[in-house]
């Protein structure tokens, strides 16, 4: 694929805040849906003739329905505190990919059609007419926010720019501009059930060969079972983990622990995908009908407990939203919160000393740990205040000796995205994703430099995508990133129950 | 009476139907719109009290605003701190008989000096406008003379110590207002400047960013629970695509 030359960040000692230049990456935007995957999401197949009167109807009827986008819409007083928040300002440098820019796109049009000021005095209030070329730019910069909520954070009133680009994705369908990406992806978890768009013989081909892996590896029957009723566990993880490297260690690390704690599981060929790129383009109703094949999934198997793998996004949409989405689990054992996360399975075994870890497997290496966005800032782990945070660093604890933590201002609820999450993680937007990891990659660097880190661990599968093309881009080692699960599966003691 | 007077009675009666209806029509809508999906950022407390100390936190100290710039916290906060304590002083134009603690004179001293304090923060937040490029990119002429606004009040406030007016038949204006027995404002310049601009203030309110003083109460991000996988959440129009399938 052609992608233009762009110039590279260099990475520097601390992350420094660049000045503002003007449409240094206007020129950038995913490629467009086709009519096919359109269609199927329910959105018509191009831009239709009278989008601007759609597509304002569409913003009314959201105003509506969202609390936060009002709020939000209305609220921002321009103070400023966010404009250096956002990963892709840094990296870019582009005043629209600050946070409070960003909102404005669609702030300009709101004032304009919405407000008294706008309608009357719109140069006063900066509102704008609606032109093709507004459109235009929200189809660009919309597209270089992924939803990562680092602005919300810090802003006075709580402002969350994910709410807008959400909002302004799902307009943009509504009038016939989808993301080739996203809709595409969508469509066949709609489909088949799961982003790769792989069937039920290709899944159970491939969890037969990791089987024949892992026995050949460490001589022990780890079963992966795929559609097996009556399991205590339905495991949903991203489809990645069974293909890509190193997801799939992740993956075999989870079925490690269930091996060993003597705990019967499945994945299903019909709930194959954690992901739900639904969120993305801001539908609620897509992100439903993802949710509820979760839902389907769990009773036709007859399982007891639903467990998430490793998967950012994946993690929010099933933490806060999959019981408001596809609930009630009242089928579900009650013991347990649904849904709930492999971290957090592992984490309890952990402490009940039902796993036992030996450190030195993993001491051919020194970690430091990556929060996910959506994972940091947009659920919880344990039901401990600030769980999300602690619990995959106790675990990480527990199974290697050399972990320093990356700064302050780069971790936890203020931790830097990756670059490409929020639906951007495709090659036609690999500038911007580059780009985009710049804040995470000089962190990076600092413990690097200054503690001899070698790896880095992340639970998500978007965040280990998109590091295996960065860290080669900034001259790290594609194999640098690594799945926590990878470290637990390293460390494990296993088959030292019978003794 | 004479015609500044009349005007000021009909531009204060007005100025306060547009405040008082218009903020509550906002914050009306605010609430019945509803909030779909569980969306706290962290530290996300699990109850209601917990929302409540956060929220507290952010109006009393500017707690998120003070992690993301120290200087816009400095300004901001001074600002409003001192705005408060101003707002304090002027409760004994508008109370008879006045309100034990509103005459202390340390609240009376607090509210001049305020003022002062006022200037100070908004000539900062003015300044980070001008001279801080990602600010002043994002600054519409709205945002200036919103400051420029406020600046004015405050300083045609400050301005009375030397042009001072008869402040007794100005706390009778208002009394007047809110019992219905108009009695004549003084025509002093600097008092109706300033009323002025605090008229135009509360008439803007409501269809202004200073609706983000509602808007904090209101935002999801803020003052939701973090219990969505204790119990389900759902809004009404979320029910009814539920009941169609």
């Amino acid at each position: 694929m052609a992608v233009k030359e762009f110039e590279k960040p260099t990475l520097k000692d601390y992350t420094s805040i660049p000045s503002v230049e003007k449409d240094a990456t206007s020129h950038l935007a995913p490629f467009k849906s086709k009519e096919e995957f359109q269609s199927s999401l329910g959105y018509p197949g191009e831009l239709v003739d009278n989008w601007q009167e759609i597509a304002l109807d569409k913003m009314g009827d959201l105003l509506k329905k969202y609390r936060s986008l009002r709020v939000y819409l209305d609220s921002c007083m321009q103070c400023g505190a966010c404009t250096d928040k956002c990963h892709y300002y840094l990296g870019t440098k582009d005043p629209n990919n600050m946070p409070v820019g960003r909102q404005n796109l669609m702030r300009g049009v709101y004032r304009r059609y919405f407000t008294l000021p706008g309608k009357y005095l719109p140069k006063l209030v900066g509102a704008v007419d609606f032109t093709k070329e507004v459109l235009d730019e929200w189809y660009s910069y919309y597209h270089q926010c992924s939803q990562c909520r680092r602005c919300a954070v810090f802003c006075p009133i709580g402002i969350d720019t994910a709410e807008i680009s959400m909002a302004a994705r799902e307009i943009m369908d509504s009038v016939g501009v989808g993301q080739k990406y996203c809709n595409e992806i969508i469509g066949k978890v709609h489909k088949i059930g799961n982003n790769l768009g792989l069937p039920e013989p290709a899944l159970a081909n491939t969890l037969e060969g990791l089987e024949e892996d892992v026995k050949d590896e460490i001589n022990i029957d780890v079963k992966f079972p795929l559609d097996v009723k009556d399991s205590d566990v339905l495991l949903i993880t991203p489809s990645a983990d069974f293909f890509a490297e190193p997801h799939v260690d992740g993956l075999i690390g989870y079925a490690k622990v269930f091996h060993q704690a003597g705990i019967s599981w499945t994945l299903s060929s019909h709930a194959s995908e954690a992901a739900n790129f639904g969120m993305f383009i801001g539908s609620y109703d897509n992100m439903r009908k993802l949710a509820l094949r979760i839902r389907e999934a769990a009773l036709e198997l007859n399982v007891k407990r639903i467990i998430f793998g490793e998967c950012g996004h994946a993690w929010r949409v099933a933490y806060s939203f999959l019981n408001t989405l596809a609930g009630p689990f009242d089928f579900l054992d009650s013991r347990y919160p649904v849904p709930q996360h492999i971290c957090e399975l592992t984490y309890d075994l952990m402490n009940r000393n039902v796993l036992k870890f030996d450190k030195s497997a993993n001491d051919d290496m020194t970690l430091t740990y990556h929060d996910s966005c959506n994972v940091a800032r947009a659920s919880n782990m344990g039901d401990i205040l600030g769980g999300q945070f602690s619990v995959p660093r106790d675990i990480i604890k527990a199974t290697v000796n050399n972990f320093y933590d990356m700064e302050e201002e780069s971790i936890k609820e203020k931790t830097y995205c990756c670059g490409g999450g929020g639906g951007l993680l495709t090659d036609d937007l690999i500038e911007l994703r580059m780009k985009g990891a710049l804040p995470r990659m000089e962190a990076l660097k600092r413990v690097v430099d200054d503690h001899g880190v070698t790896h880095m661990a992340a639970i998500c599968a978007i965040c280990k995508s998109q590091f295996s093309k960065a860290f080669q881009y900034y001259g790290f080692e594609l194999d640098q990133i690594i799945s926590l699960h990878q470290l637990v599966g390293n460390a494990l003691i296993m088959n030292k129950k019978e003794l | 009476m004479s015609f500044v007077t009349i005007f000021y009675v009909i531009l204060f009666y007005l100025a306060a139907i547009i405040l008082f209806v218009g903020l509550g029509y906002r914050i009306y809508e605010y609430a019945i719109i509803p909030a779909p999906l569980k969306i706290p950022t962290p530290p996300a407390p699990k109850t209601i009290q917990g929302v409540a100390a956060r929220l507290i936190r952010e109006v009393v100290f500017f707690e998120s605003l003070f992690s993301a710039t120290k200087w816009t916290w400095l300004f901001g906060w001074l600002f409003h701190f001192a705005l408060l304590l101003a707002a304090f002083r002027h409760l004994r134009y508008f109370t008879d008989p006045v309100w034990g603690w509103v005459s202390w004179e340390i609240v009376q001293a607090a509210g001049h000096y305020g003022g002062y304090v006022m200037v100070f923060g908004l000539f900062g937040l003015l300044s980070r406008r001008i001279f801080v490029d990602r600010v002043r990119y994002i600054s519409s002429p709205s945002d200036y003379l919103m400051l420029i606004l406020i600046i004015g009040i405050a300083v045609s406030g400050l301005m009375m110590k030397w042009f001072q007016t008869d402040i007794v038949a100005v706390k009778q204006f208002f009394l007047g207002l809110m019992y219905f027995k108009w009695a004549e404002l003084p025509t002093d310049l600097v008092l109706l400047v300033h009323l002025s601009l605090v008229a135009l203030l509360m008439i803007i309110f409501p269809y202004s960013k200073l609706l983000h003083a509602p808007g904090l109460f209101f935002s999801p991000t803020r003052n939701q629970t973090d219990t969505s996988r204790d119990q389900r959440h759902i809004s009404d129009w979320a029910k009814k695509i539920e009941s169609q399938k």
